[in-house]
């Protein structure tokens, strides 16, 4: 009864409730420009971070002071793991966009 | 044009001293390049196939699906390295030196570090599949510049495959002696690297809560977008901001090869003794 597929499942669930766990924030890509450019979350607190690239090409999201990077494809959604972070300013950039795609997380 | 350069040349450059440092370690070994060319092939096909899926994996799991393919990824890869530093430390070295100075007749018995390898194959593999989509992405996009992004690709390429080059060239001027330790040090902390980059792809993807916050900010003495920067991040994993987590499977890696490869070399020295020669 309890084979794979029920660890499998039971793993997902636990996935899935710490995903659900942390306070969500969208962030839209859209003509190669982040919106909201700029956010605040709450200090020592992890925040689910839901990328949606609305542009016809691929972005890659980059923050070297989060040391986070992912490739979002055209039109997808990606979800990005940020902090618990310490009260700051956390630049983030579309590195292949990387003179208009700019933004910063505001913790506090 | 020269902004699509920059960015191939820095996907490449991990992957190409990777492998221009596994060239180095499986130096006079009877069929190195056609292993070497296997290994590089493999990974290109995987990454072409790995971008043209990019969008269908990236909806898993709640939006975390290439998160989980690069742990996959890295786990393979950290496997291979550890494999061949702890198991085949004595094993693989020895074959290549046997090889070398039975010279070509080897080509039958001398056994390949395939480990080796099939982890070119995974660094080619995940470091081409996000090069593959920024191209494709931005040469066939509406109102781009087609042209300047592969022309731009192309030169980043080169610039990165150089790199790999001049990474073979610097330690093929190492003795053939002491070549082999060189280049076992470079594997371990390449090996240490890839747990560091685990550790912090589980952050991103929220599958790890703990030990999340950086130890340490080296940014201001030496960034990781910097030249050398990048070049320390490549070679041993250096990071301007590690995690908790990173540091914590970097340092265990590291402990692992150490004893595992002591304990691996006293465990079997006939073994070892038989494969010299």
């Amino acid at each position: 009864m309890f084979g794979k597929l029920s660890t499998g499942l039971i793993a997902l669930f636990l996935v899935s409730a710490a995903v659900a766990a942390a306070p969500e924030q969208l962030l839209v890509i859209k003509n190669h420009r982040f919106e909201p450019a700029e956010f605040k979350v709450p200090a020592g607190q992890r925040i689910r971070l839901v990328v949606h690239n609305q542009d016809s090409t691929p972005e890659e999201f980059e923050s070297k002071p989060m040391n986070r990077e992912k490739v979002v494809a055209a039109g997808a959604k990606a979800t990005i793991f940020i902090g618990p972070l310490k009260a700051g300013r956390y630049d983030f950039v579309g590195e292949y966009n990387e003179s208009t795609a700019k933004g910063t997380v505001v913790v506090e | 044009m020269f902004g699509a350069a920059l960015i191939v040349f820095r996907e490449t450059l991990e992957a190409a001293l990777f492998v221009g440092i596994i060239a180095a370690a499986t130096r006079g070994l009877a069929g190195r390049s056609r292993w070497l060319g296997a290994g590089i092939g493999v990974g290109v096909l995987g990454a072409v196939a790995l971008a043209l899926l990019a969008e269908w994996i990236g909806q898993w799991a709640d939006g975390i699906g290439q998160d989980l393919v690069n742990v996959g990824i890295l786990c393979f890869a950290l496997a291979m390295l550890l494999w061949h530093c702890v198991h085949g430390a004595a094993n693989g070295r020895d074959t290549a030196i046997g090889a070398r100075q039975l010279g070509a007749s080897v080509g039958s018995g001398g056994r390949p570090p395939w480990a080796l390898f099939v982890a070119v194959a995974l660094a080619v593999l995940r470091e081409g599949a996000e090069t593959v989509l920024f191209i494709a992405g931005y040469a066939t996009g509406s109102g781009s510049h087609t042209a300047s992004t592969l022309l731009g690709g192309a030169l980043g390429l080169a610039a990165g495959a150089l790199t790999g080059v001049v990474m073979y060239a610097g330690l093929s001027r190492i003795p053939m002696h002491r070549l082999f330790k060189v280049t076992n040090l470079l594997i371990a902390l390449l090996a240490a690297a890839i747990a560091s980059q685990l550790a912090r792809a589980l952050l991103q993807a929220g599958l790890v809560e703990r030990w999340a916050a950086p130890v340490w900010d080296s940014s201001p003495l030496l960034p990781t977008d910097s030249a050398p920067g990048a070049l320390l991040h490549a070679l041993i994993g250096y990071d301007a901001q590690p995690s908790g987590l990173q540091l914590l499977f970097y340092g265990a890696t590291l402990v692992v090869i150490l004893f595992g490869s002591r304990l691996a070399a006293t465990a079997a020295p006939s073994r070892t003794a038989a494969g010299a020669a």
